[in-house]
């Protein structure tokens, strides 16, 4: 009786975050029907996310082999959607736990201290659980030990992060309304601080007429699709059409092969943010709710995306800036006998967006400039020296994209190192 | 009814946080609505009465067939109470 509930009703974390949106559903005192259908699509949620993975896992074990075989180097493209789903197979329950601990740590946290900051971007929640997990597990700290370290360390990183960027964040609001919620905060305070020590906000990206035409690149699955099959085509041209119909494609054309291999790695990413939409949407919520209940000026930390529109020319400059760091960077990468990380649209845009923003808030255009160029040094570094820390997730094709996940991984996975 | 779809490049954060201000603009005003949140390719294949997005992501969304409210602080209810007043009175 007890190995059933604890082995196939707690161990399995589809069933366990369902069970999390129920409690959460039945605290808001919401009615039957709401309860019932919030718990069933939490529980597809994660579903989604598996079948999600397995599109991705195909791709990815293609990609890694031709890009061994192109360059005898390993290439990795990091995508936390990815990267989170592929960790599910692993490490479902643990980040489960860890997850809904965090976020009471949050409370807890907000609740005592002078920082009120409540951080509702959920699946970053979610990514940073999973990515604690990860490293947690890879040093062997499993059960009850690794949940009270994971959910501590989440929690923490739920308040400071967006406390940190506050200054920031009032100086391009103009208000305290808000805070920004987002594990990118590394690379956002280095710009807004670069902007202050060497911007110069007489001239700000405002002032300036910036094509609209790259803002098809919000679009994620384009930027996906885009990105992965460029990529897939070059990694195939240099890897060889022998190589690659022979290997890899069963004698399918290497340039169709690579085409389809990039679309599907979009879609694999596309299926996935469904699953974690489902999945994050009754917890949420709930997480909220109980937040304005406890936390009196309970302060909520959004996603980035949330200061674009008070600096839309800042988001492109910011881009364009992390993104050539990033482009430049591989190829300095192997001299330094470090994993190759390719560039990716989706966590260029939106990281290098958002330094861009801060950049632009305390040094104008050169602000984010520089911003954009100091994100992107950290998100092409900080990945790959995460690699190392992760374990067997580390063996993936994929990591984590965005600077936070990879700044706590790598503190706390070189700490247990010594312990071990 | 009144459908709302409210829209972001991922369909994750911003545009669920919005939705959220959104629901309660709504009940504030006494309006039923269903109030969906998705990625902006998911938008362009899903029909809506009414479409929230920031003033970024809007301009993209307007094609001439869509309502869309363009809102710059996503946790302004106020405005957004506004906008979907007006919007009902078919202003």
């Amino acid at each position: 009786m007890t190995k059933w509930i604890m082995q196939d009703v707690l161990g399995n974390p589809s069933i366990l975050v369902g069970i999390f949106a129920l409690i959460g559903l039945a605290l808001q005192k919401k009615g039957f029907v709401q309860i019932m259908t919030g718990t069933l699509k939490t529980i597809m949620g994660f579903v989604i996310l598996g079948a999600g993975a397995q599109v991705i896992i195909g791709t990815l074990d293609v990609f890694g082999n031709m890009f061994q075989a192109a360059f005898q180097l390993k290439g990795v493209v990091p995508n936390n959607e990815a990267i989170v789903a592929v960790a599910q197979k692993m490490f479902g329950k643990e980040t489960a736990w860890i997850m809904v601990f965090g976020m009471l740590v949050n409370l807890l946290v907000a609740r005592i201290t002078p920082f009120k900051y409540v951080f509702l971007t959920g699946h970053h929640t979610f990514y940073m659980a999973a990515m604690l997990s990860a490293i947690l597990s890879a040093a062997n700290v499993t059960g009850a030990p690794m949940v009270v370290i994971g959910s501590l360390l989440l929690g923490l990183a739920m308040v400071l992060f967006p406390a940190l960027l506050q200054p920031y964040v009032r100086k391009i609001t103009g208000s305290d309304d808000f805070a920004v919620g987002h594990f990118g905060s590394l690379g956002y305070f280095t710009a807004g601080t670069i902007g202050k020590w060497f911007g110069d906000r007489k001239v700000s990206t405002e002032d300036l007429k910036v094509p609209k035409s790259l803002g098809f690149l919000r679009d994620s699955s384009v930027a996906v699709s885009l990105t992965m099959t460029v990529l897939f085509l070059l990694v195939a041209i240099v890897a060889g059409p022998s190589y690659v119909e022979r290997s890899l494609s069963g004698g399918t054309n290497f340039v169709v092969y690579a085409i389809i291999q990039g679309i599907t790695f979009a879609a694999g990413v596309y299926i996935i943010l469904a699953g974690v939409r489902m999945l994050i949407s009754e917890i949420v919520p709930a997480f909220k709710g109980i937040a304005d209940k406890v936390i009196p000026e309970a302060k909520p930390a959004l996603d980035c995306p949330t200061v674009f529109p008070y600096a839309p020319n800042a988001v492109i400059i910011g881009f364009l800036s992390s993104f050539g760091t990033g482009l430049a960077l591989m190829f300095v990468m192997p001299w330094l006998g470090l994993a190759v990380i390719i560039p990716g649209l989706v966590p260029h845009f939106f990281t290098g967006a958002t330094a861009g923003v801060f950049g632009n808030a305390t040094g104008g255009l050169r602000g984010a400039l520089l911003g954009g160029m100091a994100n992107g040094l950290l998100i092409s570094f900080l990945p790959a020296l995460l690699l190392p820390v992760l374990g067997s997730l580390g063996f993936e094709a994929t990591t984590f994209g965005d600077s936070d996940f990879a700044f706590v991984g790598i503190i706390l996975g070189n700490i247990l190192q010594l312990f071990k | 009814m009144l459908r709302i779809l409210v829209v972001c490049g991922h369909g994750l954060g911003s545009s669920f946080m919005l939705s959220m201000t959104a629901r309660k603009a709504c009940e504030e005003l006494g309006i039923e609505a269903e109030i969906g949140h998705t990625d902006f390719s998911s938008a362009k294949s899903e029909r809506a009465d009414l479409y929230i997005a920031t003033q970024d992501i809007a301009d993209q969304l307007e094609d001439g067939t869509r309502t869309v409210i363009k809102v710059l602080n996503i946790m302004d209810r106020q405005f957004l109470k506004e906008a979907i007043r007006r919007h009902i009175e078919g202003g």
